[in-house]
């Protein structure tokens, strides 16, 4: 008979994901137990004091490393501690935004149009299950960028998807839409999850081991079935890539973009970006490595046509929500060259990229959230026009995000998208550089067309006005104008803080 | 028997359930084709922990048993309020985002 041994785990290195699953059930248990007029209140604070307590813990864990953390299966490394505080705080300012409950629906069961969903908003009452879900969300996103198995990679990738599908579906106004979103991003996404999961059921037959490492080894020893090995890779990446939404697997991001509410659009489209790239990062600098000459080539022409896909597509949308949506999929372009490029600059440049965008894209979604008349958000460009003579402010700072969206000095994208095609240069990669300075070119045309159309075209006389923000979305909107300019300008200190720790460790 | 014989029997599940997935228009078949493609993934799993001579494949098809479970949960919802709001689970007629 053999013995029992137990696991042992370390639970200050686990800290963060466990501090935000807790308060994840804690905020479950609230809402089957406060009353409803307490309860947005204290699902507010709980959610952002777990959020806030989960990055402390994390500051503190700063300089550990280990691979034993729970079994082999995480790994706590500097990249891990990077993107799980960069998770963390994208998420606090997201849920800043998704404080705003007037977007959510009160029901989400109600048939639109019914009698029910008018009693439900005469009640006044508020969503709170959002935050629940958000935690829960959060907590996918941490695991998934720590992982170093191919099980708890896909339950991690299980669970920061299953809430946002549902979290897709709430919006209060246009709910045909955003429940149709939610049905999209589902479908695709259950079927991305699947390719994911027989890509890793191959790569377990290749290696006979389901820890990267265990790859790893394998991939260098040159034993096991190469078959095997190429299935594995190609089927795992498209699971992954679906996460970020490249071409040719995009199809999902403008739909999914337009219809969720704008809070859960921007929280989905700056964090699950940096999850989503922190385990792509993580799998083919660590399992990869040594089989790079299988996997470049496909994600070079990959990362080519996603970029000049995007940027070209972008430019004929008339919906700011949508165009938002084409701009991320050329943003996911770009990162790709840093993931191509596998060396440390890349890995550098990739983690300060996710920042900088994940920041600049929550900002650039709140003042979506602004622009409204009286059925609700305006999306359509067109009704955009002179808002830089009604409201110079919001104009102004929406503006400067999109520069640092297009890569201009002075603001975060230019650095970002600076060290991120040096470093691509420096792998010897120069065509894939050429194409990404190129396409920045093209998208910087249409980002400074919204910016004309704001600043230079007479206003249209149809209702549309800039809403009074609360102060949470202010807050969010002010920090990410900030950081982003402050990024831009003195970007030295983020840049070593991550150059000293950024180092995978097998 | 040659456990290989297996991953093929795995290999045309998966593309059953693939092919399925395009071409079918009822959300809920499009999501059994789905479910069909983790089973795939499951037997492959088993048939190479049997080949490896270890059992991680085996726990892993548990883990996929209880994730295609929540993904059940989920799924059927919202399926389920397209339908009270559509009358209807196609996936064609969910296209007011197309343009």
């Amino acid at each position: 008979m053999t013995t029992f041994t137990t696991p042992s785990l370390s639970y200050a290195l686990l800290a963060p994901i466990l501090i935000v699953l807790g308060g994840a059930v804690l905020t479950v248990i609230f809402e089957a137990f406060l009353s409803k007029a307490i309860r947005p209140l204290v699902q507010l604070s709980v959610t952002l004091g777990t959020l806030v307590l989960a990055l402390g813990q994390l500051w503190r864990i700063r300089n550990e490393s280990s691979l034993t953390a729970a079994m082999g299966s995480v790994a706590i490394d500097g990249p891990a501690i990077l993107l799980q505080g960069a998770v963390l705080i994208l998420a606090i300012l997201g849920v800043f935004l998704i404080a705003d409950e007037d977007q959510f629906t009160v029901q989400a069961a109600a048939i639109p149009g019914s009698q029910e969903e008018r009693e439900s908003i005469q009640s006044g009452e508020k969503l709170t299950e959002i935050y629940p879900l958000t935690l829960f969300a959060v907590a996918g996103m941490m695991l998934f960028t720590i992982s170093t198995d191919l099980i708890t990679l896909f339950v991690a990738l299980e669970m920061l998807s299953l809430p946002l599908y549902l979290m897709a579906g709430l919006a209060r106004r246009r709910r045909l839409l955003s429940q149709e979103a939610a049905l999209k991003y589902f479908l695709l996404g259950a079927f991305s999850s699947a390719f994911f999961l027989f890509g890793a059921a191959f790569l377990y037959g290749y290696s006979g081991s389901v820890s990267l490492a265990g790859i790893y080894d394998s991939v260098s020893g040159g034993t096991g079935n190469s078959v095997f090995l190429l299935v594995g890779i190609v089927f795992l990446s498209v699971g992954l890539l679906f996460k970020v939404g490249v071409v040719p697997f995009h199809a999902w991001t403008p739909d999914v973009y337009q219809g969720a509410p704008t809070p859960v659009t921007a929280f989905m489209a700056a964090a699950t970006k940096v999850a989503a790239f922190g385990a792509i990062l993580r799998i083919f600098y660590t399992a990869f490595a040594n089989a790079y000459w299988d996997w470049r080539p496909f994600l070079s022409v990959i990362a080519i046509v996603t970029m000049i896909f995007g940027s070209l597509v972008a430019i004929s949308q008339r919906d700011v929500k949508r165009m938002l949506a084409y701009s991320s999929i050329a943003h996911a372009g770009f990162l790709l060259t840093g993931v191509i490029a596998l060396n440390k600059a890349g890995l550098e440049a990739s983690i300060f990229y996710l920042f900088a965008y994940g920041i600049a894209t929550l900002g650039a979604f709140g003042i979506v959230t602004l622009v409204r008349d009286s059925q609700g958000e305006v999306t359509d460009l067109s009704r955009w026009a002179g808002l830089g003579k009604r409201s110079p402010l919001v104009a102004t700072v929406f503006a400067t995000l999109l520069l640092a969206f297009a890569g201009i000095p002075l603001t975060s994208g230019f650095i970002g998208k600076f060290s991120i095609f040096s470093a691509a240069y420096e792998s010897g990669n120069k065509s894939i550089v050429v194409v990404g300075v190129l396409s920045s070119a093209i998208a910087a045309y249409f980002y400074i067309r919204v910016i004309v159309l704001m600043f230079f075209t007479d206003p249209a006389e149809d209702g549309t006005s800039v809403t009074i923000p609360s102060n949470m979305t202010r807050l969010t909107i002010a920090l990410s104008f900030v950081i982003t300019i402050f990024l831009g300008v003195f970007p030295a200190p983020l840049l070593n803080f991550i150059s000293s720790m950024a180092i995978f460790i097998r | 028997m040659n456990p290989e014989n297996y991953l093929y029997v795995s290999a045309l599940l998966f593309s059953i359930g693939a092919v399925g997935v395009v071409v079918r228009r009822n959300a809920i078949v499009v999501f059994m084709c789905v479910e069909l493609m983790l089973n795939a993934a499951n037997l492959a799993f088993v048939t190479f922990a049997r080949i490896n001579g270890n059992l991680d494949g085996q726990v892993i098809a548990f883990f996929t048993m209880v994730v295609a479970a929540c993904e059940v949960v989920v799924g059927l919802a919202i399926i389920v309020t397209i339908y009270r709001s559509r009358r209807s689970a196609s996936v064609d007629e969910a296209s007011l985002l197309k343009r």
